[in-house]
């Protein structure tokens, strides 16, 4: 399995990244240049945090037309699994790979903790070695991680099981206190019907090792590994 | 040569923290009876051409393909003459 | 004939003009007028500064590396480059690009010489937070460096904030980098081989921050808003491509050398990287990228536009360099080439505009200041302690110390600051200093700032020794080894004596100190004139401090860990309250000198706690700094929010003032917790290094509870005193 760390110049999460899956998870990755076109060899796209462009307009608005945008709505349509965390999520939904926008933080601050969420959803490529409704604790690092989206996206949202992740309290409350930038219906993670595209606020890479405080975030890359050595059995 | 300024401002029905911190400050300076207060972008595009009816069609597509986010901004503009 | 109002307004003197036409045997064109006036200004060419600098101590345990815009040293064949540079004067103007610049050009200082920024910390200061203003600032100022320094991808890990009323007028904006390079990957800042090229690279240049250094950083503040145009603008993601550009073009091995065009461009980066190659250099303004029309030569020069640096390129490789700035979107401009005649030749579409030999230039002339003691200290110094009378309730001033802008918990400060990215930090932001470790070694490195400038008002050689003191004790609490250290020397006007005098006396006592400690300062910055029309601020010798960890399984945090643990003391508490927070706060009295330092004793205390950690015998270790013990122990209990852990301090010894014992601020006192079993052997370090040892209690419960063996002193639950540590800060800068 090969994975890629997509680089727009205004990454500064792709080695992070990738130091996770080449050193942690111990497996090949490669980083694709943002002018790249060429998908074809890996399996899991990891789009990083960072400020792609500047983000000078808003988030993602300018990765959007980058020529590595086109070919991973492809890779995604056919089936190629993508993983969008911090910027790579606000990307994700710029270029509706994922529905809804995301507003400033309530507090109008960037805001860089640790917090809580509550895995959803653990049926997907990315979660399936997560207990349902497991609570793990990872980083958030964003000014723009207010997701919005009107009623009947989020009733689609909830019906289709695509929320992944909700924030929550240290003890699994979902509530308004346990909600740190203001996000709709507290969510920090959703995934496309299809089940192959995840965007996620919370930093997994910045999570990934006991040294670092949290190894909480580890699970989604070994999910990730398990679900691909599956596929590519069958 | 033309110039457009293009607002770009939050949905009406999306609340705008921003907006409201600003009317709390002036509403602190002791300026009272404020209704709302929104913040929003400005855009202003030179564009060489005199053609007003083209350059509207053009500055309405910059605003859909990328200076506007249709789900949760609004958009307007105007275009004049400047030399 | 220059009239002489024009180079005063340069900030040049009289008898340096003389200098100028003596040198020249002319008059100088403008642009070399302009070129002198930066080049010789306190911000570029230390002249007043220079002769007391040397003092400092330039080795250490470690190799240093001393070099013009940064220093370090070499950990296992990896250099740590490191510096801190003020950015007071544009931060008092316009707060967010001030600050946000201030993070560019330090964090540009490091990256320059090859290696990739890892961390950065910044020290601040400002004026009451009852000022509107002020909260302006540290909005401002906080927003700056988040902006850029989140953008960037450089981890804000650490630093400090102070208010104080001397900075009223004058805030002090210190921002600190870190950068990393494997030894023999280092580059030079300088222009050597003649026919070489020298290529500007990076942004356009504009009329941002013309004349900034020589002016601003010259002169004391009067009407602050008509200095509005010399502040530059910064471009973080610009920089977040300029970084990357530049290492990829280093690693090319076609560079000679590099600087940045930091204060003063264009000026400073040509006749200091010729004058350090002893070359010369020829260049053609009408090849410099611009993004404004009618630029004077001079104003070219002297532009401080942000995101620039000038390379020095071998011969016939200027293509390949040109290629990797414009895979970033960056430009690369060949200006003009190495000459081998010394002489820095400014051109302009091919007219010459200035013609100076590099070294007059960058040998600014050095001053021999004369200082005097201040007058005022006499005065200050005394303090009859009889007359002050202790508390009556602890607690309510043990809140209070906890609430008070300058101890109260920095959250809200740090969380706007991506302190986690690059996945390196070990110990967040809210310890006695911040640890980062080194991807692929067993080692960490420890970092932190650190100065209590009322002690250095009160007694400016000690309190100097102190804050160079303080920063080894917090880096010995993380688990580390002090090793080096870069000072940001903040003052008045040295041109009045009792400033200079202040000046003075901090610089010898960092130096004595580190003298004492082995430790090298290997970079720095000075910063005069920090001035408001109400009389000079604090003296405000920052000092940041990097420390080695050599197991990074040994590291250490000041919370608590474990309930029914013992709680020692290591030190002295002794009956003094000059210069304290207490003495501030609830006597309202800024008096008395500073706390006693006895190195030897500091150093007793520093070996013990470090030798306990690192045999792993230690759960938590916290120095004690402004609020005393009191306010030491309560932040054990409380600043790991997510297992805040009480005490019962029940041993302490009171054979002097109650009040000096829980709120003074004696120096050389660590705060350990260990478990029962562990006492013993920490007891046998103690006793080796003939530090002074005490159990004082033990920890558990949901209270803070301090007696004094007949009367419980404090009293107080966790969840209050974190409540008012916590939430303080917020609700200052709301108000």
């Amino acid at each position: 399995m090969r994975f890629g760390v997509v680089v727009f110049p205004g990454s500064n999460c792709h080695q992070d990244c990738f130091y996770v899956i080449e050193n942690v998870l111990n497996q090949p990755v490669e980083y694709i240049w943002h002018k790249s076109r060429d998908l074809d060899s890996f399996d899991c796209i990891i789009l990083p945090g960072g400020f792609s462009y500047g983000d000078y307009l808003r988030t993602g608005a300018i990765a959007k037309f980058s020529p590595i945008m086109r070919q991973i709505s492809h890779f995604a349509q056919r089936g190629g699994l993508v993983i969008g965390i911090c910027n790579g999520f606000q990307i994700l939904l710029e270029v509706r790979l994922l529905p809804g926008a995301m507003l400033k933080n309530k507090n109008l601050h960037f805001i860089c903790k640790y917090v809580y969420v509550k895995t959803k959803n653990n049926k997907t490529p990315f979660t399936n070695l997560y207990r349902k409704n497991e609570i793990l604790k990872m980083p958030i690092a964003h000014n723009e991680g207010n997701y919005y989206i009107d009623r009947d996206g989020l009733k689609k949202l909830k019906k289709n099981r695509q929320i992944v992740f909700s924030y929550c309290s240290q003890d699994g409350d979902v509530n308004k206190k346990s909600n740190p930038n203001g996000a709709l219906a507290n969510i920090a993670g959703i995934i496309n019907k299809k089940g192959n595209v995840l965007g996620m606020m919370p930093h997994p890479e910045r999570s990934s090792e006991e040294i670092l405080g949290s190894k909480n975030g580890f699970l989604i890359f070994k999910s990730i590994a398990k679900w691909l050595r599956h596929r590519k059995n069958i | 040569m033309l110039k457009a300024e293009i607002y770009i401002t939050l949905k009406k029905t999306i609340s705008d923290p921003q907006g409201l911190t600003i009317k709390h400050a002036l509403e602190s300076l002791g300026y009272k009876g404020l209704q709302e207060v929104r913040i929003g972008k400005l855009v202003t595009i030179r564009l060489n051409t005199g053609d007003k009816k083209e350059a509207k069609k053009q500055v309405d597509e910059m605003c859909q393909k990328l200076l506007a986010n249709p789900i949760i901004e609004n958009y307007s503009f105007k275009i004049e003459e400047v030399k | 004939m220059i009239k002489s109002k024009v180079y005063k307004n340069l900030g040049l003197k009289e008898e340096e003009y003389q200098k100028i036409l003596d040198i020249l045997q002319r008059e100088p064109s403008p642009t070399e007028l302009a070129m002198f006036s930066v080049e010789w200004s306190e911000h570029c060419g230390y002249p007043r500064s220079r002769n007391w600098l040397k003092l400092l101590p330039r080795e250490g345990k470690y190799k240093t590396l001393i070099g013009e815009d940064s220093g370090g040293i070499i950990v296992d064949g990896l250099a740590i480059i490191f510096k801190m540079e003020s950015h007071n004067h544009p931060s008092q103007i316009e707060p967010r690009e001030g600050a946000s610049t201030g993070v560019g050009g330090i964090i540009r200082d490091i990256f320059t010489t090859g290696a990739r920024p890892i961390a950065s910390l910044n020290s601040l200061r400002f004026g009451s937070l009852a000022e509107p203003y002020n909260r302006y600032l540290l909005r401002g100022v906080v927003d700056g460096i988040q902006f850029y320094g989140n953008c960037l991808g450089v981890p804000t890990i650490g630093g400090e904030i102070y208010f104080d009323e001397s900075y009223n007028g004058n805030c002090l904006v210190n921002a600190m980098s870190i950068g990393i390079a494997e030894r023999d990957k280092l580059a030079q800042a300088q222009a050597t081989g003649s026919g070489n090229s020298i290529m500007y690279v990076g942004s356009s240049t504009g009329k941002d921050g013309i004349g900034g250094c020589s002016i601003l950083a010259s002169h004391e503040f009067k009407e602050g808003e008509e200095k509005r145009p010399a502040v530059q603008i910064g471009d973080p993601f610009t920089e977040k491509c300029l970084i990357e550009a530049t290492l990829e073009t280093l690693a090319t091995g076609y560079v000679v050398g590099i600087k940045d065009m930091g204060a003063a461009g264009l000026t400073c980066s040509t006749s200091e990287m010729a004058s350090a190659g002893n070359s010369g250099m020829e260049i053609d303004l009408a090849h410099v990228p611009r993004r404004e029309a009618n630029m004077e030569p001079w104003e070219v020069m002297m532009s401080e536009s942000q995101e620039r640096m000038l390379v020095c390129v071998k011969k016939g490789k200027e293509k390949e360099i040109e290629q990797i700035f414009s895979k970033w979107d960056l430009n690369a401009v060949v200006i003009g080439k190495v000459t081998d005649d010394g002489i820095v030749r400014i051109k302009d579409k091919g007219k010459i505009v200035a013609e100076i030999n590099a070294h007059s230039l960058t040998q600014a002339p050095v001053y021999d200041m004369p200082y005097k003691k201040p007058n005022y200290l006499a005065h200050l110094n005394k303090l009859d302690i009889n007359k002050i009378t202790g508390p009556k309730d602890y607690n309510e001033v043990l809140l209070k110390l906890l609430g008070s802008a300058s101890i109260c918990s920095k959250t809200w400060v740090y969380e706007q600051y991506d302190h986690m990215v690059q996945t390196n930090t070990v110990i967040l932001p809210g310890s006695d200093a911040a640890v980062i470790r080194l991807k692929g070694r067993d080692k960490a490195i420890a970092a932190t700032t650190d100065c209590n400038s009322r002690y250095c008002y009160l007694n400016s050689y000690r309190g100097a020794q102190i804050a160079v003191a303080e920063a080894a004790r917090n880096l010995v609490c993380s688990g580390a080894q002090a090793a080096a250290v870069t000072d940001c020397l903040n003052f008045g006007n040295p041109e009045k004596q009792d400033r200079f005098w202040q000046f003075k006396s901090c610089v010898e006592g960092i130096a004595d100190a580190c003298k004492f400690f082995n430790i090298p300062v290997v970079s720095g910055n000075v910063s005069f004139y920090n001035e408001s029309p109400k009389g000079a601020i604090y003296p405000t010798p920052t000092i940041g401090m990097i420390g080695v960890i050599n197991d990074i399984k040994r590291v250490c945090t000041q919370y608590f860990k474990k309930e029914n643990e013992i709680i020692i003391l290591l030190g002295l508490s002794k009956e003094e309250l000059g210069g304290s927070e207490y003495l501030k706060v609830v006597h309202g009295l800024i008096k008395g000198d500073a706390p006693e330092l006895d190195l030897c004793l500091e150093e007793a205390v520093q070996k013990t706690a470090s030798e306990a950690i690192k045999k792993g015998l230690v759960s938590s270790a916290h120095d004690c700094s402004e609020g005393g013990l009191a306010v030491a122990l309560a932040e054990c209990c409380i600043s790991n929010k997510e297992n805040m852990i009480g005490a019962v301090i029940d041993d302490l010894r009171f054979d002097i003032r109650k009040d000096a014992v829980i709120f003074g601020e004696s120096q050389s006192r660590i705060i350990l917790s260990c478990s029962k079993k562990s006492v013993s052997k920490i007891r046998d370090i103690a006793r080796k290094f003939a530090a002074p040892f005490q159990i004082i209690g033990r920890t558990g419960g949901r209270y803070l509870k301090i007696s004094d063996g007949k009367n419980v002193l404090i009293n107080l639950p966790i969840k209050r005193m974190f409540d008012k540590w916590t939430n303080s800060l917020q609700l200052l800068i709301t108000a």
